[in-house]
């Protein structure tokens, strides 16, 4: 990695450029709610001044750059009882500006779900490679709690990572193709001064977190409390939408449909991202699902995870956005249901009450 | 200038093609064409009950047929174009190279449409996929195949296995349950299993009708017709989900080890791939890491019977 500092009218000099270039996508405002906030999307961006760099949170994540909620895998084309199949894989090479760490840590569990274990995607794969991301970092919000998963800084996955160091950018750049561009740009080495103000940009970002969720242990504890009444409880409140999945940066189970065309003469294959909470998410042929309950599925989602994705690669699936949270209609969040969890068992009566003595 | 263009190379893309070559899994960062699959003609259909047939495909191109193999287990996913793909074990002779065959009940979408084709009808399928039943490490040891109504579908491929190979086992005992005698399948063949291959079949219905003499009640009702070493034997189990608990723990109790008790599970698959997720029990992919488990691994994971 290279470190360089640019300022900030030079920066946006760049950015512009590099916007007017290519397909980009950055934060921008689309609308306030009704608290009056500015509610801010990932969309298309034109020019530098379209995009919003102070913006807070957007609802839905960086994920559908690589994961697009439908995409089609393969066309049949029919001819005389025959069929051709084609598949193909199509990526438009895209720019995105303003990621925060969580987002890219995600991508970066993206890539490993996606494109490790026997079978990788292809799909994912040209998605992945064209995509140039431009993270920055932020002040967090009230709600995140993505110190608490260790996912507050990135290290690898992007091409440019900006830190805002004043009246400068703090620029780590990662790749050949962000230090090519940035050439045509006026950049310097950073001063001792910059480095100084780097850590206490850190250092205010680390202290700056006002939610803490307390993972240690999760998995097994989550083994533990597999019959609690607090899955039953938070259950009760789900409204099996799946709204939650959608906006979640790592989610990324996905159903497979096919479609005839409408003129009868081929079908296509398409994914469709799916929501472990939809009712049907487990239903076998003939009418059994596996998951019949609210709290079965919801619990599944927590253990998918908190639990089993641990197992399975060693780390967390969840960044802490809260995402999640913000989005449920009925306020279901991950801090809550944890907490919750953890509290049922630490307030046990049996549990607290001192053990009799050794004899 | 500014291009961020990056083609991925096409021999990065398919760097083994699918259809022609055998892929080596084990390779990580391999990227294939997994969504092609071998076209197949459907050659006959026999239909065994109003509610399941059994559907025999031949792969029509012959470099592909003579890639198909598989093992003793596996699943495979059928796709019936336009209408969707659903995941079917295999429930034919591995040693059988032409043709493969898939029994198959009529629940959803895709059997529903497959229901509907004819003989020289095509389908594709991909595959084959997931774990198998250890059959080199049950060598010289007795083994004890239970299945209750479809369950038969996955077994029937080890039933084949133990016929082509019967000197390398000891005893084998077959324990068939069923609602109704109808759903008693693959009844021409009992006799070729008993006489041909030796095999001890004891059946079982809950529901008899009036032609029934046998046995009338819930399959571990069998358990006391038969006496065998459980040091020595090792079990296969397939059936309706609620078949595993009762009979595993039952023979947990008469002393089999649990690591020689295998299960064949079934859920919800889109993918067949480990990605689409549909098919997960806590931490483990049905299709990647099943749908063949050892009893102990299952019985470690959450509501996996």
């Amino acid at each position: 990695m290279i470190y360089k500092v640019i300022s900030k009218p030079e920066f946006r000099k760049f950015i512009d450029t590099l916007v007017k270039a290519n397909t980009a996508f950055g934060p921008r405002q689309v609308d306030t709610d009704h608290h009056g906030e500015p509610v801010y999307q990932f969309m298309p961006v034109g020019s530098a001044d379209d995009i919003a760099f102070d913006y807070t949170k957007t609802h839905s994540s960086a994920k559908h750059f690589f994961l697009p909620f439908r995409e089609e895998i393969s066309h049949f084309t029919f001819r005389d009882g025959d069929w051709e199949q084609q598949i193909r894989y199509e990526a438009r090479p895209v720019v995105l500006i303003g990621l925060r760490p969580c987002d890219i840590r995600a991508v970066n569990i993206l890539d490993d779900v996606m494109l490790h274990g026997p079978y990788p995607s292809p799909y994912y794969l040209a998605r992945r490679k064209n995509t140039f991301i431009i993270g920055m970092d932020h002040l967090p919000l009230p709600d995140c709690f993505c110190k608490s998963m260790n996912r507050h800084t990135v290290s690898y996955g992007f091409n440019l990572f900006c830190s805002d160091i004043g009246d400068k950018f703090y620029l780590s750049i990662n790749s050949s193709k962000a230090f090519g561009f940035l050439k045509e740009f006026e950049t310097g080495d950073p001063t001792p001064e910059d480095d100084c103000l780097l850590i206490e940009r850190r250092k205010l970002i680390k202290q700056s977190f006002r939610t803490d969720v307390e993972v240690t242990g999760l998995p097994c504890f989550l083994d533990i409390e597999f019959e609690s009444p607090i899955w039953e409880k938070w259950g009760q409140r789900c409204l099996n939408c799946g709204t939650c999945a959608m906006v979640c940066p790592t989610c990324y189970c996905y159903s497979v449909e096919e479609h005839f065309d409408t003129d009868l003469k081929g079908s296509s294959r398409r994914n469709r991202l799916y929501s472990c909470n939809l009712v049907d998410f487990a239903e076998v042929a003939g009418g059994h699902n596996f998951r019949p309950k609210n709290s079965d599925r919801l619990k599944y989602r927590y253990y998918h995870h908190y639990r089993g994705f641990a197992a399975n690669d060693n780390q967390q699936i969840c960044v802490g956005c809260n995402r999640c949270g913000r989005a449920c209609l009925t306020g279901i969040n991950p801090k809550d249901v944890i907490n919750d969890l953890r509290l049922e068992r630490e307030s046990c009566m049996t549990c607290v009450s001192p053990s009799r003595n050794r004899t | 200038m500014h291009d961020v263009r990056f083609t991925i190379p096409e021999q990065d893309l398919n760097r083994e093609p699918f259809t022609t070559k055998i892929p080596d899994f084990q390779k990580k960062s391999e990227v294939m064409i997994t969504d092609r699959g071998y076209k197949c003609r459907i050659t006959n259909i026999v239909r065994l009950s109003a509610q399941e047939r059994l559907f025999q495909l031949r792969i029509v191109d012959p470099l592909e047929r003579d890639v198909f193999s598989f093992r003793p287990g596996q699943f495979l996913m059928l796709e019936v174009p336009g209408y969707g793909e659903a995941p079917i074990s295999i429930s034919s002779s591995t040693s059988n190279r032409e043709f493969i065959e898939l029994c198959i009940r009529k629940a959803g979408h895709v059997t529903s449409a497959l229901f509907e084709a004819a003989s020289g009808a095509m389908v594709s399928i991909r595959g084959p996929f997931g774990t198998t039943f250890p059959m080199e490490q049950m060598q010289d040891r007795n083994i004890l195949l239970i299945a209750g109504g479809l369950g038969i579908a996955p077994l029937r491929a080890p039933l084949y296995w133990i016929n082509d190979h019967r000197d390398r086992f000891g005893k084998v005992w077959f324990l068939y349950g069923a609602r109704d005698p109808g759903q008693l399948f693959f009844d021409y063949q009992f006799e070729e299993w008993k006489t041909v291959s030796h095999i001890e079949l004891h059946t079982i219905v809950e529901h008899p009708d009036a032609n029934w003499t046998g046995r009338t009640g819930l399959i571990t009702s069998l358990f006391d017709e038969i006496s065998f070493d459980p040091k020595e034997t090792w079990a296969i189990v397939c059936g309706p989900p609620v078949m595993f608990k009762f009979v595993c723990s039952h023979l947990d109790r008469i002393g089999i080890p649990m690591n020689r008790m295998f299960v064949s599970l079934e859920r919800r698959m889109h993918c067949g791939m480990g990605k689409c997720c549909r098919c997960m029990v806590g931490a483990t992919f049905t299709c990647l890491d099943g749908p063949v488990f050892d009893y102990w691994s299952v019985m470690n994971l959450k509501e996996a019977i």
